[in-house]
């Protein structure tokens, strides 16, 4: 069986994203460790409380030599604009999730709004990263 | 429809520490959570899972901060706030007293942190290697 167990995010500053994930979306801290023999390379993963077999790489946009400047700018210009990955988000009552993901500061992109498929919000992180809060309506039987 | 069986209610308080353990909750916060009175709220908590509320909250920072111990590297005084504890000195004192240890001993005794760290063949490969306008750099300025 083949199951996904990371994922990862580019983001313009691993301080900056580790905030919003923690403090704004309440996500837990997995790993963080950073790794002198790799340049400082931080390896930083964040995933919800309760879900243990998934996290999220919050990954730092690289320089040289691991990414020459031009890609690197175009990685930071894809992720600005939100088509660098998009991370779909499920809550079991999206409403009352968003209430709460607004008094720790978050502001929606688009509102919670009753959709055919169920009640979805997006909002993007300080990176430009779209994310998706979406509380799934059952699907139909037969 | 039936009512729910009033345990429910109590779990909605676990559920809120199991959560948001990292903010500044109070058993006044989780009595809210469960729609009781405080005094009421914290005998039911202890009637249902046999432990009081703020034990509960205490010992899941408690693991939290354990993980934190083994999977980060860091400051214990880091790991003390990221768990939503403010003192340092009695997160220690806790901590001693629940894992037999300190915070620093039982972060020795696990192998370091990086070993947790799943990083992936590619990113080892890839940001390990050296720099090399650097290599080019100092093999132009390097005596013949």
């Amino acid at each position: 069986m083949i199951k996904i167990s990371t994922t990862q995010l580019w983001v313009h500053d691993q301080e900056a994203a580790l905030a919003f994930y923690t403090q704004v979306l309440g996500f837990e801290v997995r790993v963080d460790v950073t790794m002198a023999e790799m340049g400082n390379f931080r390896w930083l993963t964040v995933s919800p409380p309760g879900q243990d077999d998934m996290d999220i790489v919050l990954m730092a946009i690289p320089g040289q030599p691991v990414m020459d400047a031009q890609t690197a700018d175009d990685v930071r210009s894809l992720m600005g604009r939100g088509f660098a990955g998009t991370v779909f988000l499920s809550t079991d009552d999206c409403y009352k999730a968003a209430e709460e993901l607004r008094e720790r500061g978050l502001v929606f992109v688009e509102e919670p709004e009753d959709r055919p498929y169920g009640i979805d919000a997006g909002f993007r992180d300080p990176s430009g990263n779209h994310l998706r809060l979406v509380q799934q309506h059952p699907m139909p039987q037969g | 429809m039936a009512p729910v069986h009033p345990v429910r209610h109590l779990v909605r308080a676990k559920d809120l520490v199991d959560a948001r353990y990292v903010e500044p909750l109070t058993v006044d916060d989780l009595a809210r959570a469960a729609g009781l009175s405080r005094a009421h709220f914290s005998r039911e908590f202890r009637k249902a899972f046999g432990e009081s509320p703020h034990t509960y909250l205490l010992t899941r920072r408690l693991e939290r901060a354990a993980a934190l111990l083994r999977n980060t590297d860091r400051s214990v005084a880091e790991v003390c706030i990221a768990v939503g504890l403010t003192s340092v000195g009695s997160f220690t004192s806790s901590f001693s007293r629940t894992y037999g240890m300190p915070p620093t001993a039982y972060r020795a005794a696990y192998p370091p942190a990086a070993a947790y760290a799943r990083v992936p063949t590619c990113l080892i490969r890839a940001y390990s290697r050296p720099d090399p306008a650097h290599l080019e750099k100092t093999a132009r300025t390097a005596p013949a």
